[in-house]
Parts: structure tokens; sequence; C-alpha cells
């Protein structure tokens, strides 16, 4: 079903984790089937120097988080602003086409993490607000509601890091 | 690849060895038409019949209340929309479950865009009908009820026994109703005697117990209301046209056969597997849940959710494991929405998510739940350090 590439990074997925002092932090979520990406990326001069991703979600969602974090590494905010979805997908060797919809989350957490940055930046929004809002509209977005992971789940949710 | 360990006969089963040979004079030797009068024919004509007495002896009816369909899916359309069109002058409301197979469930709506009425039963949090809640459903308009004998994903069996005697009580005011079981399911697992669980339909499916895919049976108790779908020859007593197909219906009563002579020893044998298989998952993973009613299972039924992480990932890592299983997953389903069957259980969409599924069959070996459990814990956890809802830093 999904090409050696996919495979890949499925198994062995580059930059997994969290980083601790983010400069910026993005969170898309998939409002077709419900799964979950968190990139944190550390930035110097306008360069993404370090990226981590944590991903809930099937063998695309998590081979296409691996991809861009590979993708946008050492890039500058600029260029790493112009990554799609479809590139993503593309370096991918491609996906089945009921998978594409996953590589949604790997780009727009990508511009949400770099949002998230430039937003903290003096003069800018606080991280806070916008953080929240972020989360908030990726819980919803696109016409059908996606699971809101932190009011539903049955079970505690342990605290996000701040 | 090497040795692969199936895990996933709710799905399909492989065809019984003998099941095969028994099937394979008729593709090459004995192909004649049953309908036709010479003796190539003959044979296949002497064949399906052998077949149909083989089938009602199992069932424990009458050789003419079995109908040869393609199979479950067939058997479920042909019975609820057979016998609610029949009755449609005098009731217009079915009664069914929300944990049914797409089968029904489908069969349904479709009939609510003729105009039909349906209820949909809710479930416990095991997957159970309540039958005092089904009674409750029944109305003046009621004409057709129909509840699954075990459910397909999480295993739970329906009391349908009790519901039968529901019906008859009904009937005996004077009422028209028909009860249909799906037991496609059940076959191999439990009694399929027709007059012992009091239903005037059931469904089967060959390839669920190492028959052919493809061929199914309906059971129709003589005297029900019951409108044809599929028109043409006289076929199935004018029940469902359609030249038979003589290997395979050869092969479902072989099938049949063998499942029921094995019933026991084989449910005692995945069910020693299963609650090794389910006591180990307790006690080696955390977070874990068992989906489905913890005895009134079917015997080779294993359901989990593995809180935080999604199903297709823990199934690919199984499949590169060697390991074949299922998931209700969003992710997994073609229409991208999670188990209907979770979701009416009241799981979460999010906690659906997590969903597994390992149904045990005849090949299956304690080495094969070992090998599982040694390797399952590690694929979850690997799963969890890569999940945004897991606590635990891995950088
Ligand atoms: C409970 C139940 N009903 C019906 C079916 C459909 O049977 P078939 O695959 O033979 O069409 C299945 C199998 O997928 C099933 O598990
Ligand atoms: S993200 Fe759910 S199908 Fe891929």
């Amino acid at each position: 079903m999904y090409s050696d590439k996919v495979m890949d990074h499925f198994f062995n997925p580059r930059n997994v984790g969290m980083i601790q002092e983010a400069d910026g932090v993005g969170i898309a979520g998939n409002p077709v089937c419900g799964d979950l990406l968190k990139l944190f990326i550390k930035v110097k001069d306008d360069v993404i120097e370090d990226i981590k991703f944590q991903t809930l979600g099937c063998g695309a969602a998590i081979a296409t988080s691996s991809m861009v974090t590979e993708m946008v590494k050492g890039k500058t905010l600029e260029e790493a602003k112009t990554v799609t979805n479809a590139a993503v997908a593309q370096a991918l060797g491609g996906l089945p086409p009921v998978k594409m919809h996953c590589s949604n989350l790997a780009a727009d957490a990508v511009h949400k993490a770099i949002e998230d940055y430039e937003g903290k930046r003096p003069g800018k929004k606080s991280r806070e607000s916008l953080f929240k809002g972020e989360a908030a509209e990726a819980g919803v977005r696109g016409g059908r509601e996606a699971p809101a992971y932190d009011e539903h789940l049955h079970h505690e949710i342990p605290e996000e890091e701040d | 690849m090497g040795k692969m360990i199936y895990m996933d006969h709710a799905a399909t089963t492989p065809v019984h060895p003998k099941v095969l040979e028994a099937m394979m004079p008729y593709f090459t030797e004995k192909y004649g038409n049953p309908s036709s009068v010479y003796s190539v024919a003959q044979e296949a004509r002497k064949a399906v019949d052998e077949a149909r007495d083989k089938t009602a002896r199992a069932l424990g009816c009458r050789p003419s209340e079995i109908i040869f369909t393609s199979g479950g899916t067939e058997s479920d359309n042909a019975a609820v929309r057979g016998a609610a069109l029949a009755l449609r002058q005098g009731g217009d409301h079915i009664i069914t479950s929300s944990v049914e197979h797409h089968a029904v469930l489908h069969t349904c709506q479709s009939l609510e865009k003729q105009g039909l009425e349906v209820t949909y039963l809710p479930v416990d949090r095991y997957g159970q009908v309540g039958v005092d809640e089904l009674e409750g459903a029944i109305t003046d308009r009621t004409s057709v009820i129909s509840i699954m004998m075990a459910n397909n994903e999480v295993g739970t069996i329906q009391p349908i026994a009790e519901i039968a005697e529901v019906v008859k009580s009904y009937r005996q005011k004077g009422r028209n109703l028909v009860f249909h079981s799906d037991a496609v399911q059940a076959a191999g697992a439990l009694d399929l005697d027709v007059n012992k669980w009091g239903v005037d339909m059931l469904s089967l499916s060959a390839h669920k117990f190492y028959g052919p895919k493809g061929t199914g049976v309906l059971y129709l108790r003589r005297g029900t209301p019951f409108t044809p779908y599929q028109t043409g020859g006289s076929q199935e007593r004018n029940r469902r046209a359609g030249t038979e197909n003589v290997p395979n219906i050869v092969g479902l009563a072989t099938a049949l056969e063998l499942a029921q002579t094995h019933r026991e020893s084989a449910s005692q044998h995945s069910r020693r597997l299963r609650d090794r298989l389910i006591e180990g998952i307790l006690s080696r993973i955390e977070r874990v849940q068992l989906n489905g009613h913890p005895t009134n299972r079917l015997p080779n039924n294993v359901n989990f959710v593995f809180e935080f992480v999604e199903g297709e990932s823990i199934l690919l890592n199984l499949d590169f494991a060697g390991i074949a299983a299922s998931s209700g997953s969003a992710c997994t389903s073609a229409s991208l929405d999670p188990s209907h069957v979770l979701l009416a259980m009241g799981l979460p969409a999010e906690v659906a998510h997590g969903s597994v599924r390992f149904s045990l069959g005849t090949a299956n070996t304690d080495d094969d739940v070992d090998y599982l459990l040694s390797i399952l814990p590690g694929i979850v956890a690997k799963l969890r350090a890569m999940s945004p809802l897991t606590q635990t830093p891995t950088s």
C-alpha cells in the first residue's frame, strides 16, 4: 500500500521527540480522521536549526511528519514557509489516494510553528494567545468536527509541557 | 517474508484442504449446470442437493429452508429487504442494533430511503442489546427484527434466544413479526440450531469458517414472508435466481460440516489462547482496555484499545513482525470513519483510534501468542514515545 520511502520514514522516523525550550510550536489536527501532529522548532538567524515532532496517526501521518522535518531542517524560515503538502507527499514517492489528506498535517504544522515563532518576537502577538487559538483551530478546521482531544478523552491527558 | 502469523480470522479464513479437495471436481470434471438434464449436469445437481442436506443438518432445519447465496452480505440484504418488503402492507418498521455489520445497517438505511422506519437500538458498554429495550421499541407497525448473533469487531454475543422469546410472545398475540440473525461470525463457535435459537432467518458466510469466499447461506423458515430480491431463473425455489455456484456450495457444506464436528475442540483451543492473550496484554501493557464483553464473547476474539496510539501504525509494525491483525481506527477504514461498533459502545472517536482486533483460528498456537506478547509491548512503547499525547519526553 505504501511506497518504500514511506515505510522507511515510518519505521525509522527522523527527528522524533520534543524540544524543551522550543522557539516555536505548531500543532495540526486532522479533521478527517482525528490525527494529531506537534512540531517544535529551534531558530537561529532565521534558520531552522533544529526540529522535532510528535505524531499520533497512521503510517502516512508519521512518515509525512518525519519527511517534512528533513525537508525544512537547516532551511531559512522563508524557504520553510514554501513547503506544501503536495511537496511532502511527492518527496515520499507519493501516497495512496485515501491517504493524501494525511500529508496536510505536516506542512500545516511547519507553517504554524513558524507563525508561533514569529508571533513571539518583540512587537508581535504573545505566544500564548496565538498558541491557544491555533490549537483550537487545529481541532475544528474543515467542515467536519475533529475530536478535541483535551475535552473528550475520558481518561486523563498528561499535561502539555508549557 | 518469514513465517506469517495470521490473527485475522474474523476477516476471513484459509480454505481447509479437505474443503478444497471436495470442491475441485466441480470445476473441471463435474462442471455441468445443475438445471440441465444430461449426466454431467446431474452430478452437479446431486452435489448441490447433498450440500443442501448437509447444511440443513447443521442448522437443524429442512433442506428446502436453505438458500445458497453469494455470501454474508447477500444473505443479510436478502433477509432484511426480502422480509421487510414482503410485510410492507401490514408493517413498515424494522428494529435492528447500532452494532450490526454494514450489510444489515446499510440495507436498513436504504429501506429508510424507501419510506420504511428503522430503530437502531443502542448497546451497553460491552456492545450488548437490552432485551427490554428491544421489546419497548416494538410498535404496531414493526415487521422485521434483525440482531446479529455475535459481533465481528468485539465478539460480543447477543441474547438471541431471549429476543426470540419476545418475538414469539408477540406472534402468539397475532402479530406478524420476522426475526433475522446475522450469524456470520458465530459459525464454528456457537451452536447453529435454528430452532434452539428461535430465529426465522439466519445468515452465514462460508469464508468465515474455512470455506470459500463469495458463498453464503440464508436460512428461511418455512412460511416466512419473503420477496425475492434477485429474479431470473427458478433456482433455489424461485427465491434466488442464478446458476448455482456448485464448487463453492459444495465447499460451504463441507466446511460447515467440519466446523460443526470440531466446534467444541476448536472453541476450546481458541478460548485458551484468547484468554492467555488477554491476560498477557493486560499484564504487560499499561493503559489498555479490553473491548467487548469480558466473558460473553466469541472464543476467538481479542479486541483492545491502546491509549495514545493509532491502530494502523500498530498494524504496520505487527505486519513487519509477521503478524496479521486489524483495527477499528478511522485511518484503517476506507471511509475514514472510526468503527461504528466502538462508537456505539460509548468509546470516543480518539480512543477507538487505538483499537486492535486479534481473531484467532485453528492454526494459531501458544508459540504465536508468546511471540505476539513478546513484541507488542515494544511496538506500543515505541509509538507512545512518538505520540504528542504521551508525557514521556523522548529527547
Ligand atoms: C457479522 C458479519 N456479517 C456479514 C458479513 C459479510 O459477509 P461476506 O464477507 O461474506 O459478504 C461479515 C463479514 O465481513 C460479518 O462479519
Ligand atoms: S492521518 Fe488518519 S488516515 Fe492518515
